[in-house]
């Protein structure tokens, strides 16, 4: 079997066991839904609740876009002010650095007494985006081949030029690095942000579904309300990926490889 | 006759802001027209003196004095001892780069940009990745790059030391016809004795630490340079004379330099 079926028939195989197990777990045990339901008790509930449900997903996935999509303009306008003036990097990015080592959990409770709760959930998702999305543009910004350089220099580049033929393209590899990492942490950090509100928030995103049906003791809807997490999850990252492949596939490395 | 001299380098030194002296009353002279060749041992200072040459690099001592009234220093193709492509851009582009930065436009410089293409052989690949190149096609793609704004001046760092010697000879021979059809002044920087005999009309062996010219050889300017002349013997008396200057050049460093920037 060629190599690249095996690549998606594997995993998929692997993760049809896993359902399989829980299932016969359930069954073999009889256990009660209250306490684990089974796989076609989630999907189910799934189906029956999707009005609910599936309202949630968007309203989470479009809060972890929103802040990532602020991060992206933040992280990347930030590091090109870096780049531009050392004297602000190094006063700025120390500042940036406490805020990526605080727990965003520790800081959600504190967003929520000065923030309307919606905002609360964005600002925390944007936080933890933004760090790695301004990490990585600065490094790749400062990545330039110090021949290139100066071959920019010699034919009279003006530092317009240097920036948008030379040092943008160079730090797009990274920059696509960071804005991967970043999609999981967005989503991540809204959540916990929208944990952190519980109640407090009108918040009608998945974490709150799930917190809500915790509350309820409905753990069928909890777990499917996590199944669509996960799918969100996965459909970032997979999004993201693409987006790195579609600007990558020419020439960089990590894309090239993929192709063998 | 010798020809008018385009740039001279009068007491010409360089120290580092680390200590290091890379040029210490280096005199020399590059002439009008000419293919000079600056051999030395690694770490001599050949580099340094191709960057103070393009700009790239202030002396900390002594001057470049150019020939009045020249532009050469406006009018400068580098070529560096690695290919130096953007690895983003096709060939084209990476070509294009040099005139794109002086405002002219893809459609204006495609005439230009093709005839550098053809005048390395790699008019076909234009629109491939450095990744789908070859090493040697990528030097010469670097090569087309630096000749695409018809420079006066080409200086070249050591350009084919990553090669096999059989493309190195041909890359030999196409850089000598280039150099005969366009007229312009090479600098060629290298480690090959065999190499800077073959090529250039003068040698100056570089001494090293802190680098100046140990010696200077003459090669007649009249001489074919073809494959006969890679096997005569008067190539192979010359490339003798310019190992033992190479070999006495070594031997004259001072020995405090020779311990590094960690013995100052
Ligand atoms: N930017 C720099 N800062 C400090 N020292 C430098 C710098 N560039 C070169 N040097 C030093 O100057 C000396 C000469 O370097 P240079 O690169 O000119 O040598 P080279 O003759 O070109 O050697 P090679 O043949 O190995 O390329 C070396 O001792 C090197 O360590
Ligand atoms: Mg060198």
């Amino acid at each position: 079997m060629p190599a690249s079926r095996l690549r998606w028939l594997l995993p998929l195989g692997v993760l049809a066991l896993v359902v399989l197990g829980w299932d016969l777990v359930v069954r073999l045990n009889a256990l009660p839904p209250y306490i684990l339901p089974g796989p076609g008790l989630v999907l189910e509930t799934l189906i029956a609740d999707r009005a609910v449900l599936f309202g949630s997903l968007l309203v989470t996935l479009r809060v972890t876009l929103l802040a990532l999509a602020c991060a992206v303009i933040g992280g990347v306008g930030l590091a090109l002010v870096f780049a531009s003036a050392r004297i602000v990097e190094l006063s700025l990015f120390p500042i940036a650095v406490i805020l990526q080592v605080t727990p965003i959990i520790a800081i959600a409770p504190l967003m929520l007494i000065y923030l309307q709760p919606d905002t609360a959930v964005l600002v925390c998702a944007f936080i933890v985006a933004f760090f790695p999305i301004l990490a990585n543009t600065t490094l790749g910004l400062n990545s330039v081949d110090p021949n290139l350089r100066d071959l920019f220099a010699l034919s009279g580049a003006s530092s317009w030029q240097t920036l948008r033929l030379l040092r943008l393209p160079a730090a797009l590899p990274y920059f696509l690095g960071g804005l991967r990492i970043a999609g999981g942490l967005a989503l991540i950090g809204a959540i916990v942000a929208e944990i952190a509100a519980g109640s407090a928030g009108q918040g009608s995103g998945l974490a709150f579904r799930i917190v809500e049906s915790g509350y309820r003791l409905n753990i069928p809807r909890m777990f499917a309300a996590l199944l669509l997490v996960s799918l969100a999850g996965i459909l970032i990252y997979l999004a993201l990926s693409l987006v790195s492949w579609l600007a990558l596939r020419r020439w960089h490395e990590s894309e090239i490889g993929r192709m063998r | 006759m010798s020809p008018a001299p385009l740039l001279r380098f009068e007491g010409v030194g360089k120290t580092f802001p680390n200590g290091v002296t890379a040029l210490a009353g280096l005199d020399m002279e590059i002439r009008a027209g000419e293919f000079v060749s600056l051999l030395g041992p690694s770490g001599c200072g050949k580099s340094t003196a191709l960057r103070l040459i393009a700009g790239l690099a202030e002396p900390t001592a002594g001057r470049l004095a150019w020939a009045p009234g020249t532009d050469a220093r406006h009018s400068i193709g580098f070529v560096f001892q690695e290919p130096t492509l953007m690895p983003w851009a096709n060939v084209f582009a990476n070509v294009h780069l040099p005139l794109r930065l002086a405002g002219q436009s893809r459609r204006a410089a495609e005439p230009a940009i093709m005839e550098a293409l053809e005048l390395v052989g790699l008019a076909a690949f234009r629109d491939a990745y450095p990744r789908e190149l070859s090493g040697g096609m990528k030097m010469r793609v670097s090569i087309a790059r630096a000749l695409v704004t018809r420079p006066r001046l080409l200086l070249m760092d050591e350009p084919f030391a990553a090669l096999d010697e059989i493309t190195r000879f041909k890359l030999n021979d196409d850089l000598l016809a280039l150099w005969r059809r366009l007229g312009c002044t090479i600098v060629f920087v290298t480690h090959s004795v065999f190499e800077s005999v073959f090529l250039s009309g003068r040698v100056l062996v570089f001494h090293p630490r802190p680098g100046s010219i140990a010696a200077e050889l003459a090669i007649d300017p009249g001489q074919p340079r073809d494959e006969a002349f890679r096997t005569s013997p008067e190539y192979a008396a010359l490339a003798r004379r310019a190992s033992q200057a190479l070999a006495s050049a070594m031997r004259e460093a001072p020995e405090a330099a020779l311990a590094g920037p960690g013995a100052a």
